[in-house]
């Protein structure tokens, strides 16, 4: 990444007055956030309309930040950013605590997808979708798992077939969020079933609003149905939005779901300090605690300060990750350890809000306030360390490519993809 | 331990670790198993000149610091200790030298002993709990006419068998002060406790009718709340580092073993299931340097979550340190829980230090306070 080194040759705002500058327009232009909205887990929180509403929200609103010159801190200028450096968004993550924020666009249109383009798209892509992104004008999805394949996501096999100067795509992508109201998203196929699985995947980028993409959308035990998933059939993608080299899309895959691994410490993610998606739930689990009368009880206790006590040290790790890669004194691969933290803590906290519930947890009505739908939030905890790349995904990158401990032996690693087995075998 | 130390950090840092793996080697760890002090007064006085008792004491008795702030620049030798499960009393002298410094017109003196390393100290702050089978009358500090006069026991006090002068708290009234007790001073007496560190040593301190000038207060008579929170935060910190040094050190110690070391004809780093845990003992670790440094520097720079913080490392790195220790013991197997073995040389530092200032178990009631209190001020 070259995001620290862009630095422009106009006069650089200084940090207090971007930070004066920040605050006039969010006190003037914001609307202070909905505390309750985006608590405990994959809730069902809303109507389709009211989705498509906030969406449309959100869409604004990321205009209203890129008319401000609040919109793309650390991304280049010449692609609609304001070139500055981490600190900048630092102090606008801290200026907009308790303030609305396009929530939406930060996972997956900015991070990882806009960190792809900034890194692997040519000067004409890059020119095309960074500044409509900047904009609120294009929200992005990543596909990338598919329904025969989870953690191993070299092996997909959504293909792409060469047809002129196009390609044709087929094939299934799943867990994509929210892709019903997005515009754009980035897609790893498979362009070559006769070398290594590694070795022929190539990277798209295609519209989602065509015919030839059915998106789906899943019910998750909770009721939400945020994630989808995509038929394409004939799906026609000119080689102009091809993203890197063909049959190089893994060392484009990897890099990208390095980004998703590092959005809390992205320089390209807006996460105002202190709310649900900033990385606290303190508030969440302290109302869990008082609407259930346990505010009083030494057990109850014990565990609100456990689970502040995680946080903080989660936040900790985060800067020290995020600090060290930047300073190039730890590997990128550190970025596990991250994800793994947020993964075991964020289902902690989960666990211990269910705890506070008592028996109220498995029955509840709307008197119970905070205290309902804990339940199902306990049984959904295990999305933490699920999405995003499973926890043991990243234990084995923590323990190979940090510790350098033996790799797990592969049973495909020079097989022609063709040839590698997919499935338990007939008879 | 810092990340990004800078280069005069980074040489204070290695001087120490140097001089540790030259002077306190582990078969001199286990030599000074029966020393009584713990320690040697050359090596202590050799130390001091290395900076570790001047980075609390302010700039007019000699003290200062390497970076911005000599707290953080005390975890560096704070870690160092850990690495190496080094012997003497670190923390209880720079916490008392912080203290005096804090105080400096009337204790300058003893100030400069310590920072010179010609004397040490310790903090006589732990009270036997009421109802315990140890039970006694906590410390009252009664001051009459010129002079003041310190009743009653401390246990368990880290370094008091060594140290030439005891801070000690007492109750005043309704509220606490502190009192700079020579250890020679009449109506002391020092009981050395057995200890869970090889070279840490604890004593019960009973203080029969001490009487001394009312100059050895330290602060005002029942003025000394705000010290006692800063000792403890500052001790804390520098436990907390140091047990961060003591984690890394068995961490790479397990690591090592566990690509030395085969079984069924392949290393033990090459098991999933182990490699897996290690995974979680390299989070853990990471995550301690994380909050360790995280709570050093918001002290250094009395930030507002600093008491948050601090709570936090100590909540965190005493109980999953403890988990990280136990997985090396496991992962070592039966060598691992033998005297021989080095690795519970360090697993009894973190173990000492997650007993003292405040265990996790007390420190997640002082965070479910403070939220308590930010929710309501929200």
């Amino acid at each position: 990444m070259t995001v620290e080194s862009s630095a422009t040759d106009r006069d650089v705002e200084s940090l207090d007055d971007f930070r004066a500058r920040a605050r006039t327009w969010i006190s003037a232009n914001l609307q202070r956030s909905d505390f309750a909205s985006h608590i405990g887990v994959l809730r069902e929180e809303s109507s389709d309309e009211e989705e498509l509403a906030a969406v449309q929200r959100e869409r604004d609103l990321q205009r209203a930040l890129f008319d401000a010159g609040l919109a793309g801190i650390c991304v280049p200028r010449e692609y609609g950013g304001q070139g500055l450096t981490r600190p900048y968004q630092q102090v606008l993550n801290e200026e907009l605590r308790g303030y609305e924020y396009p929530s939406r666009l930060q996972v997956p249109t900015f991070v990882p997808c806009t960190a792809v383009l900034l890194e692997f798209g040519t000067e004409e892509q890059k020119r095309r979708h960074i500044p409509a992104i900047l904009k609120g004008e294009e929200l992005w999805m990543q596909m990338l798992s598919e329904p025969s394949g989870g953690s191993d996501v070299a092996g997909a096999v959504t293909t792409a077939v060469r047809d002129g100067e196009d390609w044709i795509l087929n094939g299934s992508k799943i867990w994509t969020t929210g892709a019903w109201w997005s515009d754009w998203a980035l897609c790893l196929v498979r362009t070559n079933w006769d070398v290594p699985k590694n070795r022929g995947l190539t990277v798209f980028m295609l519209p989602l609003k065509q015919p030839s993409i059915e998106v789906h959308r899943i019910e998750m035990l909770s009721g939400s149905s945020e994630f989808c998933q995509e038929y394409l059939t004939d799906v026609r993608v000119p080689d102009s939005d091809r993203i890197g080299e063909v049959d190089d899309g893994w060392t484009v895959g990897t890099r990208w779901m390095f980004h998703e691994r590092m959005y809390q410490n992205s320089p390209y993610t807006t996460i105002p300090a202190g709310s649900v998606r900033g990385g606290s739930r303190i508030s969440e689990l302290f109302a869990v605690a008082r609407d259930a009368g346990r505010l009083d009880d030494p057990v109850a206790r014990d565990l609100l300060g456990e689970a502040r006590a995680l946080e903080l040290a989660k936040q900790a790790l985060n800067k020290r990750v995020g600090q060290g890669m930047a300073a190039r004194t730890i590997s990128d691969q550190s970025a596990s350890i991250s994800r793994l933290m947020s993964g075991v803590v964020e289902s902690r906290l989960v666990t211990i809000g269910y705890e506070f519930t008592g028996a109220d947890g498995a029955a509840w009505d709307e008197d119970d306030g905070a205290v309902a739908e804990r339940g199902v939030d306990y049984l959904l905890r295990q999305v933490w360390c699920i999405a995003g790349g499973t926890t043991e995904m990243a234990r084995n990158a923590i323990s190979e490519r940090v510790l350098g401990m033996p790799r797990e032996r592969s049973h495909d690693p020079n097989l022609a993809f063709r040839d590698v087995p997919k499935g338990r075998a007939a008879g | 331990m810092l990340l990004d130390p800078s280069p005069d950090q980074e040489f204070f840092r290695d001087t120490t670790s140097r001089f540790l793996t030259d002077r306190v080697p582990v078969a001199e760890i286990r030599r000074l198993r029966h020393d009584p002090a713990g320690f040697g007064a050359e090596y202590w006085r050799s130390g001091a000149e290395l900076g570790w008792t001047s980075l609390l004491a302010g700039d007019a008795t000699g003290g200062g610091s390497i970076g911005d702030y000599g707290l953080v620049d005390l975890t560096l030798v704070a870690y160092e200790f850990g690495t190496h499960a080094a012997p003497g009393p670190l923390v209880p002298t720079n916490v008392v030298a912080d203290l005096l410094s804090r105080h400096a017109e009337a204790h300058g003196d003893v100030l400069t002993s310590l920072v010179e390393g010609t004397a040490t100290a310790a903090w006589c702050f732990e009270e036997p709990r009421a109802g315990g089978t140890v039970a006694s009358d906590g410390v009252e500090i009664t001051v009459d006419g010129d002079e003041v006069v310190v009743r009653g026991t401390k246990r368990p006090v880290e370094a008091a068998v060594s140290a030439d002068f005891l801070l000690v708290t007492g109750r005043s009234g309704d509220g606490l002060s502190h009192v700079l007790v020579p250890r020679e001073a009449p109506g002391v007496r020092i009981v050395p406790l057995k200890s869970i560190d090889i070279t840490r040593r604890y004593a019960a301190v009973e203080f029969t009718e001490v009487r001394l000038p009312a100059t050895a207060l330290v602060g005002a008579a029942g003025g000394a709340a705000a010290d006692i929170e800063r000792a403890l935060r500052v001790g804390a910190v520098l436990g907390c580092a140091e047990s961060v040094g003591a984690l890394q050190a068995a961490f790479d110690l397990t690591v090592a073993w566990a690509f030395d070391r085969y079984s069924f004809g392949r290393p033990l780093a090459s098991y999933q299931e182990l490699k897996h845990r290690f995974a979680d003992m390299k989070m853990w670790l990471e995550a301690s340097h994380g909050i360790s440094d995280s709570a050093a520097y918001a002290v250094a720079t009395q930030a507002a979550d600093a008491p948050e913080l601090v709570s936090a490392a100590k909540a965190y790195i005493g109980h999953y340190g403890g988990e990280l220790f136990q997985d090396c013991m496991q992962i070592h197997g039966g060598i691992g829980i033998t005297f021989e073995h080095d690795l519970h040389l360090f697993a009894r530092r973190g173990a000492a230090n997650r007993s003292n200032y405040g265990t996790p178990a007390e420190h997640r009631a002082r965070i479910a306070d403070i939220v308590e209190y930010q929710e309501a001020n929200r």
